[in-house]
């Protein structure tokens, strides 16, 4: 190429800092919406809260750390130009992802099992401080597993390109801005698991 | 405008980040057994805050990044925090 392409590195990860502000301000609401319905139906929301699965959520929390784990040491290996090392520890994080959204699927299984969804019959008869807590819990954890699911879809994209070689020790940025969405993924289920797991 | 050397973190650091995110979320799920009335919810957030910290400074090189930055994520957790803070004025006070 006689004209060397333009590269922004800095506006690049400027770009992906202010999308990922509007991320936290998005689950910013559910959890105001989850604090101020707690104030109201503190009773409801600890009677559902005990019917949640603690261990579903720890293990979870442990998958979604260790991904996260991953993903930043691939940003150094590919600092560090070793690109079989990116390779191993990209496909650690979406292993990770997936066993995630298995452990999402078994869960939603059970909870729908016993008749806990949004409009069932048993929650429709029962307070409606706990089809509210319900709600918020599917609406919540479900946009977030969607995160997980494009998290998961744009590392192996990225994945794809190291192996191609058009992300390489030079040229990285794409790889470091996926991997700070997948880590943001990780910050708000921080958060998620004492809301909805622990506290009540 | 001028390109800001590339930071490394070293894969023994991000580790140690690791194994401490993975204790206080033994911590965690350990107070949240015991009978602590309300300190059991503020407990729970202060350790879910610093799991954040943790994650966000050194997972997401937060530590290592200019001033741009860090002011700001400032503004946003500051927006997060005056939306939030101004709800409960008028939720707890109606």
């Amino acid at each position: 190429m006689s004209m060397p392409q333009h590269k922004d590195y800095a506006g690049a990860k400027l770009g992906m800092w202010l999308f990922l502000f509007t991320e936290l301000l998005l689950f910013g609401g559910l959890f105001l919406l989850y604090a101020v319905y707690l104030a109201r139906y503190p009773h409801e929301f600890a009677a559902a809260g005990r019917e949640m699965h603690l261990v579903f959520g720890t293990v979870n929390t442990v998958i979604l750390i260790t991904s996260s784990l991953l993903a930043a040491m691939a940003v150094t290996a590919i600092q560090r130009d070793n690109r079989r090392l990116v390779l191993v520890l990209l496909g650690g994080t979406i292993l990770c992802a997936a066993l995630f959204l298995c452990n999402k699927y078994l869960e939603w299984s059970a909870e729908i099992g016993h008749g806990i969804y949004p409009n069932s019959p048993r929650l429709a008869a029962g307070p409606p401080g706990e089809s509210v807590f319900y709600s918020l819990y599917y609406l919540t954890v479900g946009l977030h597993g969607f995160h997980v699911l494009i998290g998961g879809t744009l590392l192996a994209l990225v994945a794809v390109r190291v192996q191609r070689g058009t992300i390489h020790a030079g040229d990285y940025v794409l790889l470091e801005n996926s991997a700070l969405y997948w880590h943001l993924v990780d910050l708000i289920w921080i958060f998620i698991f004492p809301l909805y797991y622990l506290l009540l | 405008m001028k390109e800001q050397a590339h930071h490394s973190v070293g894969y023994g650091k991000l580790a140690a980040v690791w194994l401490l995110l993975l204790a206080l979320t033994a911590l965690t799920v350990w107070i949240s057994r015991l009978d602590l009335g309300v300190n059991r919810v503020c407990g729970s957030l202060a350790i879910a805050t610093a799991k954040g910290g943790l994650v966000i400074a050194f997972f997401m090189h937060m530590n290592y990044e200019g001033r741009l930055l860090r002011w700001l994520l400032f503004v946003a957790l500051a927006t997060l925090a005056i939306f939030i803070g101004f709800t409960f004025f008028d939720v707890l006070y109606r």
